[in-house]
């Protein structure tokens, strides 16, 4: 069973989080705090796996993370999941955010909370996974994108709102994350480097 | 643009945490201000505030309002209001919140919608929820989802999935029975995400109660050779990076896990074929580059290598998991080498393959000392760890140790534990293990823990050829200028006990003996110097030529008036014993050691505890096991003394005493609290000088809380005797005499056992526990004297069997162990009852069915004397009814029994339960 889905930048600022088991708020945030601390003083290259922290269940339990770019991805699990099928969940999230934001960012996580947590909720449910298929969750996500656009005419403001950012020449930007081999071309929307 | 400029501030603002707070606060009373204000705002409004609390919440900051809007939004009939309330309520909600009443009609609603969506949005909430509220309102009704013929494959894995949750939050209200079958045979569904969605339910559910899923078997068999042997385009959309459905497969091979390896022979073939296609697909050149494509292939593989593990009876598979598992260790993929690590630990542990593993041991060794991440390093000590055995244990250990000098701070605990069990299990040599030791606290004696040196120091007390070696070892080991406090304590135990093995030659006489331990004496802790202090008095003993300089040093204002009442009690005590004492008391008052009881290394209980439960369990108890016979076999020959005869880590029932801790002498006198017989027991059962004050006090042991198996030889030769009366001896041998005094009442029996020692010798470690209820009890039992120990039973319903009760203690050397019955029967709680003849007759037709009544006609074993027949049914427990029946040589009585469920039942063999008269006839018959 996945215990939590957590996503922090480098400096360890959340940009997402969701746990499947019930913690004090508090508690939350010092597992977001624990599982950066634990994860970041880890160089590139080891292995993606390492045991959980004590507040999250200790060598019960596994961190398994993905580090992209500006972010590090990191799933929770008991000894229930197999540790590389929950890493090809982790690229296959990432994959099917890049689709939906169309070069994702960490800018996409802040500004569509909501659309992170619906693609999310696609994939795992409860703590278990829902579906693994990229395009049955992509053809779910734009069924309901259909749904909001025909309920209101004001649901790409957000998104014009990524685009006047994306489109400002500022210094601390953060930059895209970058997926390794996938390399999906984006014919409209210019890209920050 | 306002959204826009809100969160931009909020990320590049953000570094000063006040700035942050400011801001968050002045978003939030805005928030509220709109939430609250007049003007109903439009749907993108609402979304785009609620967006804002989500965020301002994941930074870590309370939302204490916005709770309404979102029950609100949630019940809306548009779909971007309710997705945005279901947001709300799944990220900010927790399960115990008075909010979840409030939603439930909304839920009910959506689901009964029809429209998959509003359904998936409703189940998605509950399964994020779970809560019990939660579980009783919608138990019932997901199962019908489920299984409805006309549910959308989207619904029924959100619903497959939604009733896992529900099922491991409340199981108790998660009906099962009608809907199995049905669930099972989702797993031949059409659409893969189904079948995915299901066997995770199957798998959690089937880990219950396996009876009711075994069809599940024979269909997930069949659903991986399909997917195994198919070629990959025929699943299309499931196919990752050109791997046929992995997640699928690793799903179904984890079930499987769920179950023994199947029994029909043609089911058992498919399978063996499916792992084979599976192992060899890992041999075949990859189909693509990239990482993801080895991940998702690797994945099954894995899972199918724990299948075998598992299944652990195709010896051929075996061999080839093995042999993967040895290529994968030196992938050059980081994950891969971790994984196969692991996966070999489980592997170690079969029967079959152990000495496959074996093979690999350089390459272990080579992945301890050259790997980069600590993690994989982690892994590579337990597999060592697991892998050990006599044959190779000297090398592991030598690695193990060398290792150690440059091992990540975080795990040095781990190792020195595991090098400490692994010398003292796999040890022929105890030269070997005392020195093995010694370096351990010479690398990193701070992570050295109390039981790995108690540990030591019970060995070498327990075995007499070691001792002398050990006296020297430490004695030289002292000689470095600087050494751990660890060495300090081991080295003046030992000294103090055997410093005289070595005292013959000059180098190591006794005043230099005394005079190294004693330049430590300042560096150490309080602890420590106690120990030191109990050592100088052994050394007064020991060798009467340093007595002189001993008293001096105890005479000292640094010894006799030190700030702490440990330190000066004893350095008072001892000197006034070193003073007094003749040499005949002080010798046997400072008597050596007597051999420590074998019992379950305290270290392995450590390490145990460390890793938490379940993470070693698999490979100790099936290793443990064979080790143990392996060590009575190999122990046999060496017969040194009665000690080596017993494994080092047979497991046995009292916890260990600590060897001689600060607070042993403590227990020396008679503070109130330590000596009350039901205080607390302290560490010191063997402790140093108890025997000396014996005759005023009582060591407390400690009594064993579980239920100790039977192991001595089972009495009830006395058992008979009391079922017609219920004071007399139980249990008399040459040693010990057990005395019984009973009274019952109703229900209610209270039992006062006494132990009496006929021998001239105490009685160490005694114990006495019962098999059925456990009560701490008893101490040592001082020759001649009684100890009584008082048992209270309540009679719940009707039994047969009588409670044994189970007694250890140590005579002299030897552990002696009886298990003796308590005679507690059914027929004591028999109440006496008066009734005259015509309410006798009423109630004996009542009881008058055939299973009520039995009768037993026997031979007179004893002279048929009328009164002693009256006595022995008083006695009995019935109330003898004189006239009642006419014929004076028949005997009437009448009783009942009570029990706590206040059944009744009637004696004269007519009682309302077959098992009952059965058992009392049983009984009564014996003693006619």
């Amino acid at each position: 069973m996945i215990k939590a889905i957590l996503i922090f930048n480098n400096h360890g600022k959340p940009r997402l989080s969701k746990f499947y088991e019930h913690y004090s708020e508090d508690t939350e945030q010092q597992i977001i705090r624990e599982t950066f601390h634990l994860v970041s003083k880890r160089d590139e290259n080891v292995c993606n796996f390492l045991e959980g922290g004590m507040l999250i269940g200790g060598s019960e339990n596994k961190l398994i993370y993905r580090h992209y770019a500006t972010l590090y991805f990191v799933f929770c699990v008991d000894s229930s999941e197999s540790e590389l099928g929950i890493l090809d969940l982790i690229q296959v999230f990432v994959e099917t955010l890049d689709k939906c934001f169309e070069n994702v960012c960490e800018l996409d996580l802040i500004f569509h909370v909501d659309k992170v947590h619906n693609i999310l909720a696609e994939m795992v449910m409860g703590g278990m996974v829902l579906e693994t298929n990229m395009n049955e969750i992509i053809t779910h996500v734009d069924a309901q994108n259909k749904m909001e656009k025909s309920e209101a005419g004001i649901a790409g403001a957000p998104a014009r709102a990524v685009s006047a950012v994306k489109n400002m020449n500022l210094p601390e930007m953060p930059r895209n994350i970058n997926i390794g081999d996938i390399s999906i071309k984006v014919p409209n929307l210019p890209s920050f480097k | 643009m306002v959204w826009f400029f809100f969160i931009f501030i909020f990320i590049f603002t953000g570094k000063s945490k006040e700035a942050e707070i400011k801001r968050i606060n002045k978003e939030l009373a805005n928030i509220r201000s709109k939430f609250k204000g007049d003007k109903a705002l439009d749907g993108y409004s609402k979304k785009k505030y609620v967006c804002k609390l989500l965020f301002i919440f994941l930074l870590g900051h309370d939302i204490d309002f916005g709770h309404m809007e979102a029950v609100n939004l949630l019940s809306s009939n548009k779909y971007t209001e309710k997705q945005i309330g279901y947001l709300f309520i799944s990220v900010l909600v927790n399960s115990n919140s008075d909010l979840i009443r409030l939603i439930n009609n909304g839920l009910k609603n959506d689901l009964a919608s029809r429209n998959p969506t509003y359904m998936n949005l409703a189940l998605h909430c509950v399964a994020n929820v779970g809560s019990r509220e939660m579980a009783e309102a919608f138990a019932a009704d997901i199962p019908r989802v489920l299984v409805a013929g006309d549910t959308m494959d989207s619904v029924k894995q959100s619903a497959a999935l939604c009733l896992l949750r529900l099922n491991r939050t409340s199981p108790d209200l998660v009906p099962m029975g009608e809907w199995t079958a049905r669930v099972v045979h989702l797993l031949n569904d059409q659409h893969l995400g189904v079948v995915t969605a299901a066997t995770s339910l199957i798998t959690t559910l089937a880990q219950k109660s396996p009876d009711d899923f075994k069809t599940a078997v024979s269909l997930a068999i069949a659903r991986l050779s399909r997917i195994v042997t198919s070629a990959s385009i025929d699943l299309q959309d499931y196919t990752y990076y050109f791997v046929a459905a992995p997640w699928l497969s690793v799903k179904l091979l984890r079930l499987l896990q769920c179950y023994p390896p199947p029994e029909d022979g043609a089911l058992r073939g498919r399978l063996t074929e499916c792992l084979e296609t599976i192992l060899n697909k890992a041999q075949e050149p990859p189909k693509s580059k990239k990482v993801q494509h080895s991940n998702a292939k690797n994945a099954v593989l894995f899972e199918a290598i724990s299948l075998i593990i598992h299944h652990d009876s195709e010896p051929t598979l075996l061999v080839r998991a093995c042999n993967q598992l040895g290529q994968f260790l030196q992938h050059r993929e980081t994950n891969l080498r971790y994984l196969a690590l692991e996966s070999m630990c489980t592997l170690a542990s079969s029967e079959f393959s152990h000495e496959a593993v074996k093979t690999h041991i350089e390459t272990v060794i080579n992945a301890l000392k050259t790997e980069r991440d600590v993690s994989v390093r982690q892994r590579a000590v337990d597999l060592l760890y697991a892998m050990c055995d006599r044959s190779n244990a000297k090398q592991i250990v030598a690695e193990m140790l060398s290792y150690l000098e440059n091992a990540d701070y975080s795990i040095r605990e781990e190792i020195v534990l595991k090098v400490a069990i692994l010398a003292e299990k796999y040890a022929v040599d105890y030269t070997w293990y005392v020195d093995t030791i010694l370096n351990l606290i010479r690398l990193a004696g701070d992570y050295v823990s109390e039981e790995v040196w108690y540990r030591v120091i019970q060995i070498v007390i327990n075995r007499d050829d070691v001792q002398g070696y050990a006296a020297k070892t430490v004695f030289e080991a002292l000689q470095a200028p600087a050494c751990h406090e660890n060495l300090v304590k081991v080295g003046g135990y030992i000294l103090g006990e055997f410093g005289n093995l070595i005292a013959g030659d000059s180098r190591s006489s006794p005043l230099v003996q005394f005079q190294l331990l004693h330049s430590k004496f300042h560096l150490c802790s309080v602890p420590t110097r106690a120990l030191l202090l109990s050592s100088y008095i052994k050394f007064i003993n020991l060798f009467p030529e340093v007595k002189a300089t001993i008293q001096e040093v105890l005479r000292s204002d640094s010894q006799l008036r030190n700030a702490d009442v440990e330190l000066q009690q004893r350095a008072v005590e001892y000197l006034r014993l070193s003073c007094i004492a003749s040499t005949d008391i002080l010798a046997t008052v400072l008597e050596e050691m007597p051999p420590f009881p074998e019992r379950e290394s305290s270290i392995l209980a450590k390490l145990k505890r460390k890793k938490g439960p379940g993470v070693l369990p698999n490979i100790d108890d099936v290793r443990q096991e064979r080790e143990k016979e392996r060590s009575l076999n190999g122990s046999l020959d060496d017969g040194s003394d009665a000690a080596s005869k017993t494994p080092f880590l047979a497991p046995c029932a009292p916890p260990p005493p600590s060897v001689l801790s600060a607070g042993t002498m403590t227990s020396l006198y008679p503070t109130a609290d330590l000596l009350g017989p039901t205080a607390p027991p302290p560490s010191g059962g063997a402790s140093l000088l108890v025997d000396v004050f014996s005759d005023s006090l009582s060591a407390v042991a400690h009594a064993p809380l579980d239920m100790s198996p039977a192991s001595g030889p089972m009495s009830d030769d006395n058992f008979s005797r009391f079922i017609c009366k219920n004071n007399g001896v139980l249990f008399e041998n040459q040693l010990l005499q057990i005395g019984l005094k009973s009274e019952y009442r109703q229900n209610l029996g209270r039992i006062y056992v006494f132990f009496g020692n006929k021998t001239s010798t105490q009685f160490l470690h005694f114990t006495s526990t019962l098999n059925i209820h456990t009560k701490p009890a008893e101490a040592t039992v001082d020759a001649g004297a009684q100890v009584q120990q008082i048992i209270n039973i309540e009679c719940i319903s009707d039994f047969t069997d009588a409670p044994a009760l189970d007694i250890h203690f140590r005579y002299g050397g030897t552990l002696q162990s009886f298990v003796v019955k308590l005679p507690v029967m059914l027929n004591k709680f028999f109440q006496p009852t008066e009734m005259v003849s015509q309410d006798f007759f009423q109630r004996w037709k009542q009881l008058g069915a055939p299973q009520q009544e039995v009768q037993k006609i026997f031979k007179a074993q004893h002279a048929m004397d009328t009164e002693v027949t009256k006595a022995k049914i008083i006695g009995f427990g019935t109330a003898l009814l004189d006239g009642v029946d006419p014929n004076p040589t028949n005997f009437v009585g009448a009783g009942v029994i009570h029990t706590k469920n206040t059944q009744m039942y009637r004696l004269t063999l007519r009682t309302s339960r077959d098992t009952v008269s059965q058992r009392l006839s049983d009984l009564l018959s014996e003693q006619f």
